[in-house]
């Protein structure tokens, strides 16, 4: 599973990051993201929701979330 | 030469306002919502740019002003401007324009359709007399309230009751991480906890939940009365919850009758003044008639925002 670090990088540009590495992603695949607390990670997950992606899970891990999506259609 | 005729009280009614130099005038125009097309919009601009002084100003409450109009012109920027979609926007004791954020269509924090109620009210209840002084209604379509809603004198924010379906829940605890105001914490049984008393409604738990499991339970706007600003604000108090979009103007026009009546005699006082002097109950009594549903119980009298000079008399 690829793990995407969008840790230290701040509001708007996580997102927009985090679009980016999903384009070179296969529909179905699981991914994994690490956030930051605060913001990225009220943020970013309900925006890759509103994008099509299907959340999985998300788990907090020495200070940062990793946050477990599936990608949806392109 | 001026003409003797007219009447400068009708012309600020009618948005026509009166500026500092001679013959020249202010076009307040109508923008419900703060919404227009580009096609009124460059209609709009080369009408100023024919007329005006070469800007407009963006007034506090979404309208476009026209500047410096020469009131031998008015005619001509009234007939240019086109006035079946122009419509110039009023001053004095009237309802005014409604204000309104995007609302909810391209704005992924909005609850309500704002732009929609906005045009409700506009069409229904735009320029309806007071009696007293003028009426402010502003829309936010979610609790961030950037239109800061309750500094009108009836004031709509958007709002959510979520629901938990249990079975839906995967236990991932994003709900208890987006919940900024700490209503959602994760329960040793690895659902959510929700403490109802801390929710303001702002429905993050329902866009982020990936599994639906947050449902909406009820939808609508909270309202707040008695807002307003200038020389003594008040902040005005939640009345209502969960007021059906389709029941806003009939709220409004409920509000408006009472302040009609209760403000008899009063001379020019805004609603949140008239609230201090009858007191909270009255007007909730009147509300709760014909919104039994969504009235409270109790509110608070407008909040006194004593922030004005000179300091040494408070």
């Amino acid at each position: 599973m690829e793990t995407i670090d969008l840790r230290g990088v701040s509001c708007p540009t996580n997102f927009v990051k985090a679009k980016l590495a999903l384009e070179d992603i296969a529909t179905g695949a699981t991914v994994e993201f690490l956030l930051d607390d605060g913001e990225p990670v009220k943020n970013v997950p309900r925006s890759l929701k509103a994008d099509g992606h299907k959340l999985l899970g998300l788990k907090e891990t020495d200070g940062h979330y990793v946050l477990t999506l599936e990608k949806g259609e392109d | 030469m001026a003409d003797p005729k007219i009447d400068l009280k009708n012309l600020k009614a009618g948005g026509f306002i009166k500026e500092r130099g001679k013959d020249l005038f202010t076009v307040r125009l109508r923008v419900p919502g703060g919404r227009m097309s580009v096609e009124r919009l460059s209609r709009i601009a080369s009408v100023a740019q024919k007329y005006g002084k070469g800007f407009v100003h963006l007034s506090v409450r979404q309208s476009i002003e026209l500047i410096n109009i020469n009131f031998a012109d008015f005619d001509a920027v009234v007939a240019e401007l086109g006035e079946d979609q122009q419509k110039v926007a009023s001053c004095g004791a009237r309802v005014r324009v409604p204000t309104a954020c995007g609302g909810c269509e391209y704005n992924p924090n909005g609850l309500v359709d704002t732009q929609k109620s906005a045009l409700e009210v506009d069409e229904k209840l735009f320029g309806t007399v007071t009696g007293h002084h003028k009426f402010k209604v502003g829309f936010a379509g979610c609790p961030f309230d950037c239109p800061k809603s309750a500094t009108n004198d009836v004031g709509l924010q958007g709002a959510i009751w979520p629901t938990l379906d249990a079975e839906a829940c995967i236990s991932c605890g994003l709900c208890a991480k987006s919940c900024t105001e700490g209503a959602l914490s994760m329960g040793e049984d690895g659902k959510p906890v929700f403490d109802t008393d801390k929710c303001i409604y702002c429905g993050d738990c329902l866009k982020v939940c990936p599994t639906g499991a947050w449902k909406e339970e009820k939808r609508g706007y909270s309202v707040r009365i008695g807002g307003k600003w200038g020389r003594s604000p008040l902040v005005g108090t939640l009345y209502a919850t969960f007021l059906p979009e389709d029941r806003v103007v009939d709220f409004i026009s409920s509000v408006l009758a009472w302040y009609q009546e209760k403000a008899e005699g009063a001379g020019r006082v805004r609603i949140g003044d008239i609230i201090l002097r009858e007191g909270c109950a009255s007007l909730l009594d009147h509300l709760r008639k014909e919104f039994p549903d969504h009235v409270l119980d109790r509110t608070i009298l407008p909040q006194i925002i004593d922030t004005q000079l000179p300091l040494q008399k408070q």
